[in-house]
């Protein structure tokens, strides 16, 4: 029965053809362009190369946007996630402050390369911190019924004001070597944050397909009224994927403070809200909610990246980076219509 | 007697093939000016289509429209109002937080000085609505009124706006009570008077014969043939629309009777002064084990209240209910789905249909729901279920694969029921589970509701139709006001039931 629907046609209504092919033809530009991009060389026993650090660069990402993929998929949005990425980096920093806990503090122990806490105690208040708030999200949205905009903008603006309250206003730059490995490790040749990357997704996809909570998320998500008189606890499942959401962000945080060895509560995370969204979008879930697919959101934030790579290898100054990034936006969400669905089915059937 | 000009519209030979399925074959159908035409059939008959060829959404491969003497192509919506098509639909399509007066005018707004002349505005829509005898207030949001009110505004704007030469009701009564329905026919039999043809779309017999001049019944795609209403028996009607005797509903009747109750009543659920300030005043309820017990009542009169009370939609503040002898404590759906308590609730479009989920996926939702997050059945249990379900209540479909929202309205209230079945529910409550579907399926639902309860559950049938819980109950429950106003036996008579919800016995 399956295999009488043509292949071709199979493919086109997969959630992943579409990202796949933007992403195709980004690649494709570059192929013709920047015929350097795809080298990938060994430096030091490490792959390096545009698409190794494009991969390795939007790893915090794609991990935002697995969270976000699911608080999209209940009709919800968590506008918080930069914020919660910028809470748990400072977390992280503090903890591993070496001054923390010393009566004389002095600019010798204040940079050196230790910590009084231990690591797995830094990493589990980091990501204790970021579950937190998206316990406290969680809970706006399902028990206090405020619309996830409204209550994710109260952590958002707030979030980054907790981050600055937890490093005392200050910038706080990590000397602790051994937290570096999260952001800029490699293991056989490859970047730590994409192993980080599969493993949340793999988590990720066992807990919603290989459970009844993925079903209940798009049910939630299509008809929430039909899914609670269906016996299943709305509040719950929104709930869930707001906290998950929070704990996705909290790993971010982690990775990207390891990256760049300091915690800033104004920067880190900046815009990281904005660029899950669209990642999620890319990746063919609708905004009002419904049936998803974490592996296309994976592919709409490399696009994101990979996009702002090529940019990059054109010589596109920064500051014209993000009206790039609008055009491409635009594109992939015109493919995306009705009309333009219509106009390929043609071509296709045509062909 | 009636010459060509006497019709305003005559299509012949409508075809229209979708991939796969011809839904409709060579139709005629024409409209004289001054009528009101119902247009029948079962779910898939044709009905929408011949209305979407009509009125521009769906282009026809062959046949030709004749529009007041003159040949007509419609092309789009906009187009078949501007030609005096006009249509309106079960599900009003108005903004709820505008004005009466907005929505009327919305788009044809009067101007002057290069603003909106708003007394002017006002006037016309006060103008438009006193046409059809309903005087409200324009100046109120849309939302502060009734169902009923609604329409009237859509039917209004309509004729104001598009000077409507046919007017399209789709399923206009489902959600109105008996005495709006009398309002809207008034409406209907004055705009008629005015030359207006009329086409009436609905599931309600009773209401074809109350108020149409003449019947085109379709049946898979093809025309059956148009009647005048006046020399076509019901049964016959009936009988045409199904293409087969009526047998079917016979057996229907005659299942009650061969599951008349037995010497053993065990009963199984029991409200006692179950309440709820402001939805339903204390109220009595006792169920046995293999019975029906139907309730009567208009819309308003606290049935579905009832029904949600004891499912635990809504928490109750007075009285108690036990199940089985034993007080149920925590009110929730999950916790009744847990009890052996189920409910298929009375809005099936919001309440019940998951539409961008598959037929499977919405069969085992109730089972999965009580299995929990973690005990997840997996794909292939999920198969054999819905294979299970699709087959027990003979739910056509070409897969189960397909998305609930592409079926039709008794395929969907099929699997609804097949959601709930399949938790295997000690006590099933049934909220107007024939509401907007086939006679046939309807038919087919009454018969399983008698078989469940032969098989030892005890069903709660709530419907409008007297004609439906007479049939299928074996006690009947009589509200009126948010209240439980009389208990009958299944024998009861019609005449008994009725005069017990108007209030006079």
């Amino acid at each position: 029965m399956k295999n009488s629907v043509p292949l071709l046609k199979r493919m086109r209504e997969s959630r992943l053809f579409w990202p796949i092919v933007a992403m195709a033809l980004i690649l494709l530009v570059d192929a013709i362009f920047a015929p350097g991009f795809f080298k990938v060389g060994i430096l030091d026993g490490h792959l390096y190369g545009n698409i190794v650090d494009a991969f390795n660069n939007s790893a915090p990402l794609m991990l935002v946007s697995l969270g976000m993929t699911l608080v999209i998929a209940t009709g919800g949005v968590d506008l918080s996630v930069g914020a919660v990425i910028a809470i748990s980096a400072a977390m992280g920093a503090v903890l591993i402050n070496p001054a923390l806990g010393n009566k004389l503090i002095t600019n010798d122990i204040l940079t050196k390369d230790a910590t009084n806490t231990p690591l797995w105690l830094i990493v589990l208040a980091t990501l204790g911190a970021g579950t937190l708030c998206g316990l406290w999200n969680g809970l706006l949205v399902s028990r206090a019924k405020i619309q996830p905009m409204v209550a994710t903008l109260i952590l958002m603006v707030a979030g980054r004001g907790i981050a600055q309250l937890i490093t005392n206003g200050q910038i706080m730059t990590i000397y602790f070597t051994p937290y570096f490995w999260f952001g800029n490790g490699f293991i056989l040749g490859l970047p730590v944050s994409i192993y980080i990357v599969a493993l949340v997704f793999i988590i990720a996809w066992v807990l919603v397909r290989k459970t009844s909570i993925g079903l209940f998320i798009e049910s939630v998500g299509i008809n929430a009224k039909a899914t609670y008189y269906s016996g299943i606890s709305e509040k719950n499942i929104k709930l869930f994927v707001y906290i998950f959401s929070g704990f996705c962000a909290a790993i971010a945080g982690l990775i990207l403070s390891s990256y760049v060895h300091s915690a800033d509560g104004n920067n880190n995370g900046l815009n990281y809200e904005l660029d899950a969204i669209l990642a999620v979008v890319i990746g063919g879930t609708l905004m009002s909610g419904g049936r998803f697919s974490l592996l296309a959101s994976l592919v709409g934030a490399l696009i994101i990246w990979t996009f702002t790579i090529t940019m990059y290898t054109f010589g596109v100054p920064a500051n014209a980076l993000l009206a790039g990034r609008a055009v491409l936006v635009l594109l992939v969400i015109l493919l995306y219509s009705d009309y333009a669905r219509r106009l390929l089915n043609r071509i296709f059937s045509l062909g | 007697m009636t010459t060509t000009n006497d019709f305003i519209l005559t299509m012949k030979d409508i075809s229209k093939t979708f991939p796969g399925v011809s839904a409709l074959e060579n139709v005629d159908f024409s409209l004289m000016r001054g009528e009101i035409h119902a247009l029948v059939g079962e779910n898939g008959a044709g009905k929408s289509t011949l209305i979407k060829v009509l009125t521009g959404v769906e282009t026809p491969d062959s046949g030709t429209i004749e529009l007041d003497g003159s040949m007509v192509q419609v092309r789009s919506p906009k187009q078949s109002q501007e030609i005096g098509i006009s249509t309106v639909y079960q599900e009003v399509n108005l903004c709820t937080n505008l004005s009466i007066a907005e929505n009327i005018m919305l788009g044809h707004e009067p101007h002057h000085f290069g603003g909106i002349d708003w007394k002017k505005l006002k006037l016309l829509a006060s103008q438009a609505l006193k046409r059809l005898d309903v005087n409200v207030d324009v100046n109120q949001p849309l939302g502060n009124f009734s169902v009923a009110v609604q329409q009237m505004v859509a039917i209004a704007r309509s004729l104001e706006i598009a000077s409507a030469k046919i007017l399209i009701l789709d399923e206009p009564t489902s959600s109105l009570d008996a005495n709006e329905v009398s309002q809207l026919f008034s409406v209907m039999r004055k705009l008629k008077g005015e030359g207006i043809g009329i086409i009436f779309i609905t599931h309600f017999l009773d209401q074809v014969y109350q108020v149409s001049d003449r019947i085109t019944v379709l049946r898979n795609g093809k025309l059956v043939g148009t009647y005048n209403t006046t020399a076509l028996p019901r049964v016959e009607l009936i009988a045409k629309m199904l293409g087969r005797s009526i047998t079917d509903l016979d057996k229907v009747s005659k299942a009650r009777f061969s599951g008349e109750q037995k010497g053993d009543k065990k009963q199984t659920l029991e409200a006692k002064g179950l309440g709820r300030a402001g939805s339903l005043e204390p109220f009595d309820m006792e169920l046995f084990a293999s019975e029906v017990v139907g309730i009567a009542g208009l819309l308003g009169s606290g049935r579905t209240e009832m029904a949600n009370l004891t499912f635990g939609i809504d928490t109750p503040d007075t009285g108690n209910l036990t199940l089985n002898g034993k007080k149920i404590e925590h009110f929730s759906p999950l916790d009744s789905l847990k009890n052996g308590i189920a409910l298929c609730p009375e809005d099936r479009k919001a309440e019940g249909v998951v539409g961008e989920l598959t037929i499977r996926e919405n069969i085992i939702l109730a089972l999965q729901a009580r299995y929990g997050w973690f005990k997840y059945m997996g794909t292939a249990k999920q198969y054999e279920f819905a294979d299970k379900y699709i087959k027990l209540l003979g739910i056509s479909t070409p897969s189960q694969d397909q998305l609930l929202k592409n079926l039709s309205g008794g395929n969907q209230q099929k699997v609804i029921l097949a959601r709930w079945l399949a938790t295997d529910p000690q006590v099933l409550i049934l909220d107007e589970p024939t509401r907007g579907i086939d006679v046939g399926a309807k038919a087919e639902i009454q018969k399983l509701v008698l078989e469940l309860a032969e098989e030892g559950k005890s069903c709660v049938f709530i419907s409008s139709e007297l004609e439906e819980v007479l049939r299928t109950s074996h006690r009947i429950i009589v509200m009126r006001d948010r209240k439980k106003a009389a208990e009958y036996s299944g024998d009861v008579d019609d005449q008994t039931i009725i005069q017990t919800m108007a209030g006079a016995l």
